[in-house]
């Protein structure tokens, strides 16, 4: 993990610092920290030089910007129709019950956020749901079970050992 | 007794990739403006939904006179029910970067890009991957082109094209007023054509094989084949590629479940077609077809009779409320509207006549929405009501 100020200099020299650097930018920083704080974007602000307003406008308006503190691991499940049709409530009773969060809330050990998101391009193999960037189709209680075990042992850190 | 005949199954897209290096060659030696013939000679029309004739949009992008320009392939495949995209570009990546990069060649563009919904990153090192290999290529033949991806962060509205560069140059996704067009005033204000990845991929095939062989497919005004994502109660979802003009009766006589209710044809921004008028039906662009013709992007999502059409609607206004840009009035307060009243209608708060209003309201947010989003609610919004007045009031 880099320190905030010295990750957004690096993002600004790797994609630059024009307007059209922006999203980019953003996209790195949730990458590392999960989510955009006020701090952060007005970090962001200061380096492209552009108005904080701006960049709180701008990253706002995308769902997958977070804007508040989000946990290691931010699962979204689907709700659109296909996934609704095949038992994305069950999905959703199971994760908030193993994890005893609600949608829209971190786990107090800041591992896990649970979220609703829109069609996630699955439709032919609902339910499925997102953990940060990999995909889960297919989903019953007992895999979410399967998936949610593997996840809280692993370390912090460890990502993406599949 | 299936029909499988009659649904004519095409094995374009996903074949013969392995070409790629001399389709580009041989493509970049021909006359732009040959190519573009090629391309409105086949009648190919955009795939992601909307349908505009893709040779003509090369066209005006290539009379364009401007010293940059862009390429920009749109990957924010976001129309629920809708997965093919995904598929091609991890399928056949070189075919969509062959296509990009002749399409630079003929409208004189030097940068191509691929923007990237946010929910496909995993998708990312792969094609990264492929790119490398196919700039190496470019260089090798002294072909000046690059090819990059935009990555977007999950927002269903820059789909829209113009809203999709807004979202390119740092800004909010809210769209632009057409015109101008993005074939003159796109991507930085430059020249840009925007097509959809199948489209793409549909122009590999017919500079590989000629136009001939697209146009023999399919039927008047909806030439050659096309990917349709089935998803919903089928027996078998998945990606299928058929050739344009099927009636849908013939379709859910081959996805449906033998108890099929009403099908949505083009997401939640398509049409939902009832029982009653599967026969009457043909899945194509507009034309002067016997019937309704309905194009589509290519969703298909099927419901048997286990399925509430008011929880269906309910679904998909929720899905509009939170994707609309809030940029304009009609689109922002219209979702909000409708579906506070489909819920009021259904709890008893509002009697059935009330439903009349509601299908004003988005007749009225088809006229005057800014965008396609607010535009098409009305598809679905009247379409469902309008079939399955009894489910939304009992």
């Amino acid at each position: 993990m880099k320190p905030i100020i010295e990750l957004i200099k690096d993002l600004a020299d790797k994609h630059g610092r024009e307007r059209h650097s922006l999203l980019p930018i953003l996209q790195g920083v949730v990458e590392q920290e999960k989510y955009l704080s006020e701090y952060s974007m007005i970090e962001i602000a200061r380096e492209l030089d552009i108005p904080a307003t701006e960049v709180f406008g701008t990253a706002t308006f995308y769902s997958f910007l977070e804007h508040k503190k989000m946990g290691t691991y931010i699962i979204r499940v689907c709700k659109t129709i296909t996934c609704a049709m095949k038992g994305e409530k069950q999905i959703l009773l199971t994760i908030e019950d193993m994890l005893k969060i609600k949608v829209g809330e971190t786990s107090s050990d800041g591992k896990f956020s649970l979220l609703q998101t829109n069609c996630l391009g699955f439709c032919h193999k609902a339910p499925a749901m997102l953990i940060n960037n990999e995909v889960y189709t297919d989903l019953t209680p007992e895999k979410i079970r399967e998936i949610l075990t593997m996840y809280m042992n692993k370390k912090e850190g460890g990502e993406n050992v599949n | 007794m299936s029909t499988n005949y009659l649904l004519k199954r095409v094995d374009f897209i996903f074949k013969n990739e392995n070409d790629w290096e001399d389709v580009l060659k041989k493509s970049i030696t021909r006359p732009p403006q040959e190519l573009i013939n090629e391309l409105i000679s086949s009648e190919l029309k955009g795939r992601g939904g909307a349908g505009f004739p893709t040779g003509l949009k090369w066209k005006v992008a290539s009379e364009e006179k401007s010293d940059v320009k862009y390429v920009i392939c749109n990957a924010d495949e976001g129309e629920p029910g809708t997965f093919k995209d995904r598929e091609i570009l991890s399928r056949v990546p070189f075919k969509v970067l062959t296509a990009i990069a002749i399409c630079g060649y003929v409208i004189g563009a030097k940068k191509g890009y691929i923007y990237l919904r946010g929910e496909y990153y995993f998708l990312q090192p792969e094609l990264n991957k492929a790119i490398s290999e196919f700039e190496y290529f470019c260089k090798e033949i002294n072909f000046d082109f690059s090819i990059k991806i935009f990555m977007g962060s999950g927002a269903y509205i820059c789909g829209e094209e113009t809203a999709l560069f807004e979202s390119m140059e740092g800004k909010r996704g809210e769209p632009r007023n057409k015109p101008p067009y993005p074939s003159s005033f796109g991507y930085m204000g430059k020249p840009t054509v925007i097509n959809n990845v199948e489209t793409l991929a549909h122009t590999y095939t017919i500079f590989r094989y000629g136009s001939k062989r697209f146009y023999d497919l399919g039927v008047q005004y909806s030439r050659g084949s096309k990917l349709f994502s089935v998803s919903g109660d089928t027996p078998k979802p998945g990606i299928y590629e058929l050739e344009l003009g099927m009636s849908l009766a013939d379709f859910v006589e081959e996805f449906g479940d033998d108890d099929t209710k009403a099908v949505q044809v083009g997401g939640a921004s398509g049409f939902l077609v009832p029982r009653k008028k599967f026969a009457e039906t043909n899945i194509g662009f507009q034309g002067k077809l016997v019937g309704i013709s309905l194009p589509t992007g290519g969703s298909m999502m099927l419901f048997n009779s286990s399925r509430s059409m008011f929880n269906v609607l309910d679904n998909y206004l929720n899905f509009f409320a939170e994707e609309s840009c809030g940029q304009c009035t009609p689109c922002r307060v219209g979702c909000q509207q409708l579906l506070m009243g489909i819920k009021a209608v259904k709890r008893g708060d509002k009697n059935a006549q009330y439903l009349d209003k509601l299908l004003k309201l988005a007749e009225t947010m088809q006229i005057t929405s800014k965008c396609g989003l607010g535009q098409s609610v009305a598809n679905s919004f009247s379409s469902i009501v309008e079939n399955f007045r009894e489910e939304m009031i009992y």
